[in-house]
């Protein structure tokens, strides 16, 4: 018979304001098992740990039942608090009655009788509970990097320092992201080219990051500390060890039609290309949807002018498998289709551009040479419109735009605005917002300062309609504070687009078996204290995969995922979970049906010898399972048609007790 | 069950501890009421629901069990909702047949971000079992005290 302790946190208010803690105290003091009850105002207190503490020993304790928040929150406090006193820590449960009770019942006798029920449910589950101990798994001390961005560099550099081996593997023909297209950066304005080229040539230097560029993930299997994972390396048909870069057969190609996606589709680029000037790895690259040898087996101009050899028209996809102890994924975002805006007429006019197009067109590096242009005739514009949250904070029109805050607009917006100005003083710029947001150190300083130095136009309210007009673009807005209509005659509109996860993010967190919110942002494992963690062990979160980011929030979070990581990978053994299926030998028939529905493999057959009533000796097959592998989900319980196999922590008498006392 | 003459359905809700219990916990933080009827266990995967659980909780006097895990393809087990799926269409068939009506029995996916709709969900679900009345067909008066 267990001697079974409960404590009933109070939670401050929290679970106080709606459950009477004494009456649920009182009323577990005379449930089987229980031996001492109390209640406290914060059982997670140092105080109300002592308090547990205590009664362990006071009371000889084997089993506790702390009813406060949810496990989620604090199982593993008072299981080191268990632990602590020298009781097995898998002998707590906890009965959650403030997210599942006080939180959401309103008045207090109902959740008053309500907690008294969980908290009989926790006692009757604790009474069946046995000492578990954690198996243990060594771990790969290898980190693989999903994403070669601004995260996942920082990410890598700051694992390698470490002097943990990293791989990135990115999709594109080269690291950078999105960071590497920016022209210049807020709220400093330094060039982005200039911060994050250095850190990209660091990256292709270390000793300790592989980068796999033109790849993909294929398949993940394992677990934390040890993931078995599959790269698709596609086919680029240049033999990377061999090209130098020279770029001579970007330049020859016959094939200069292709849309440049690095210009956004703004000019061509060949069918074998180098994405940009200081491309890592600087290798080329041949589009094979474009390339007239890959699709006619006629031209072969890039092999005849490559003094190096490297182009390989027979190169296919390769697999890669290798073993890691972390990932992290760091897959970043796209701004948002603007197809379903047409009210902005951004299919209809070339002039009508997103900010990241209007990033290419001031960059030196992009398609007029730094030069603003309108894309549709070369001329220099006069009046620019800017439209803020295109698809951003869109509650009403959930099919078209997302209803989060992009939280990078207001401050690129700012900064476009004010270089407009800055460069050509001629330009009108008129900023059209629903709110102007820009907390962040030195980032109201820089808005008001292209409000006030720079001479922008802001205004806030919509944009309506946006109608090509001869060259013209009329603008048809509202003033909210003037309470007027407005009509503007622009040259150039600039959208800024809402962004959104990339679309790769959702398939990975599948294969991941990390979870996403509604948005397909990766979830964390705590919103606010384990904030680069996903749920799922060993997977951790960097940068704009988690939620909408700017480079310095990017850059911090991509290095405390990496200081996560570095703990990890600095572990040489990682205590399992114990949670694990375990089959009754003696009940077992060695049916097979455990084997058929466990998805990591971890069942095996063998067979043993047992000794029968009649003193003689039978060998028979039976279940085993390896509790290394085993994550403990339980699909072979239910599959098991004798009953012989159980799980640990939640076998099937203590959910029929659970269930019992529910029902009672 | 019966409170000041109206009938409270007793309501057993089994959640997966990755996505649902979860979801229910954010039910919680964002303080979205549903009815005290409801109470959960907690499983590592909806997949560890042995029907026998669910035909326990009818013999013991439950009038509606609801199952909540990850959404297919987002199994933290990657296929133990698909077992679940599979396993509570045919015994809820079954149940079906033997009168336990087929709205005292659910399947839900409910993400570890879907706090809104997990209360919303246990409010029709509480409110479709409360229209049917007590559970007599499994319930076993021995059970009763």
């Amino acid at each position: 018979m267990q001697r079974i302790g409960v404590f009933v946190c109070w939670c401050g208010s929290n679970i106080a304001g709606t459950v009477d803690v004494q009456a649920v105290s009182d009323a577990l003091q005379n449930e089987p098992g229980v031996v001492f009850s109390t209640n406290y105002q914060y059982m997670c207190s140092q105080a109300g740990q002592d308090i547990i503490k205590n009664a362990i020993a006071e009371h000889k304790l084997t089993g506790i039942v702390v009813c406060s928040c949810s496990p989620r929150m604090h199982e593993a406090t008072f299981r080191k608090t268990a632990a602590a006193a020298g009781l097995n820590p898998y002998m707590v449960e906890i009965a959650n009655i403030r997210e599942q009770c006080s939180w959401v019942h309103k008045d207090m006798p109902t959740g008053t009788e309500k907690a008294i029920i969980l908290g009989k449910a926790a006692v009757a589950k604790v009474n069946l509970n046995a000492p578990l101990k954690p198996g243990e798994s060594p771990v790969t001390k290898r980190a693989l990097v999903i994403g070669g961005g601004i995260a996942g560099i920082q990410t890598a550099l700051d694992i390698a320092e470490a002097g943990f081996p990293v791989d990135i593997v990115e999709k594109k023909p080269t690291i950078g992201g999105k960071m590497a297209q920016l022209d210049k950066t807020f709220p400093t304005l330094d060039c982005a080219a200039c911060i994050l080229t250095p850190k990209m040539v660091d990256v292709a230097q270390n000793e300790n990051i592989r980068i796999f560029s033109y790849s993909e993930i294929e398949e993940v299997g394992g677990f934390v500390g040890n993931f078995d994972v599959k790269i698709r390396k596609k086919a680029r048909f240049v033999n990377e060890d061999i090209c130098t870069g020279c770029g001579i057969c970007t330049e020859k190609c016959p094939q200069k039609k292709v849309p440049n996606e690095f210009n956004l589709g703004m000019d061509n680029r060949r069918a074998i290309y180098i994405p940009f000037a200081q491309a890592v790895p600087k290798v080329a690259t041949i589009d094979a949807d474009y390339c007239t040898m890959l699709k006619t087996g006629k031209c072969g101009v890039c092999s005849k002018v490559c003094t190096a050899g490297a182009i390989d028209y027979t190169q296919k996809d390769e697999i890669i498998e290798e073993k890691y102890g972390a990932i992290v994924a760091a897959t970043g975002f796209n701004p948002i289709s603007m197809d379903k805006f047409d009210e902005y007429a951004y299919n209809q006019s070339k002039d009508v551009i997103t900010s990241l197009e209007f990033e290419r067109l001031t960059n030196a590096a992009g398609p007029s040479a730094g030069k603003l242009v309108r894309p549709s005739d070369g001329k220099h514009p006069h009046t620019i419109v800017f439209v803020q949250c295109v698809g951003s904070r869109c509650s009403a029109c959930a099919e078209k735009g997302k209803e989060y805050c992009s939280k990078i607009c207001c401050m690129y917006t700012a900064k476009h605005a004010m270089l407009t100005r800055d460069k050509y003083p001629d330009t009108d710029v008129y900023v059209f917002y629903i709110d102007v947001r820009t907390p962040g150190k030195a980032f109201d300083e820089f808005y008001r300062r292209a409000v006030e130095e720079y001479g922008v136009h802001y205004i806030k309210g919509m944009v309506g309609k946006v109608s090509p007009e001869g060259d013209k673009l009329m603008v048809q807005a509202s003033d909210i504070l003037a309470n007027k209509q407005l009509h503007i005659e622009a040259d150039l509109v600039v959208l800024a687009a809402a962004i959104e996860p990339d679309k790769s993010a959702r398939p990975l967190a599948t294969q991941l078996t990390a979870s996403m919110d509604t948005n397909d942002f990766f979830t964390e494992a705590h919103p606010k204290l384990r904030p680069v963690e996903s749920p799922t062990a060993g997977v951790f979160l960097s940068g704009t995969c988690q939620g909408p980011k700017d480079i310095p929030e990017t850059v911090s979070q991509a290095s405390a995922a990496a200081a996560k990581v570095i703990g990890l990978l600095a572990k040489d053994k990682l205590t399992g979970n114990p949670c694990v299926a375990g089959s009754d030998e003696l009940m077992c028939n060695g049916c097979s049906s455990c084997e058929r529905v466990c998805p990591y493999g971890a069942i095996t057959y063998v067979d043993k010898e047992f000794r029968m009533p009649d003193r003689t000796t039978r060998v028979r097959r039976v279940a085993s399972v390896n509790e290394a592998v085993c994550q403990g989900c339980g699909a072979c319980t239910v599959a098991c048609p004798s009953g012989a196999m159980d799980l640990k922590g939640f076998a099937t008498k203590q959910i029929i007790a659970e269930v019992d006392a529910i029902c009672r | 069950m019966q409170i000041n003459g109206e009938f409270q359905p007793k309501i057993v809700a089994f959640c997966c501890n990755w996505c649902s219990y979860a979801g229910a916990d954010l039910a919680g933080n964002n303080r979205l009421a549903y009815p005290e009827n409801v109470k959960i266990i907690k499983v590592p995967c909806s997949c560890r629901v042995n029907p026998m659980f669910i035909l326990r909780a009818f013999q013991r006097g439950a009038d509606g069990v609801i199952l909540c895990g990850c959404h297919p393809g987002d199994c933290h087990y990657t296929s133990g909702n698909y077992y679940t799926r599979r396993r509570m269409a045919l015994l809820f068939s079954m149940l079906n047949y033997l009168g336990i009506e087929k709205e005292r029995t659910r399947v839900e996916w409910v993400s570890a971000a879907e706090g809104a709709k997990f209360a919303q969900t246990m409010n029709e679900f509480t409110e479709a079992v409360a229209a049917l009345g007590e559970n007599k067909r499994l319930e076993d008066l021995r059970c009763k005290k």
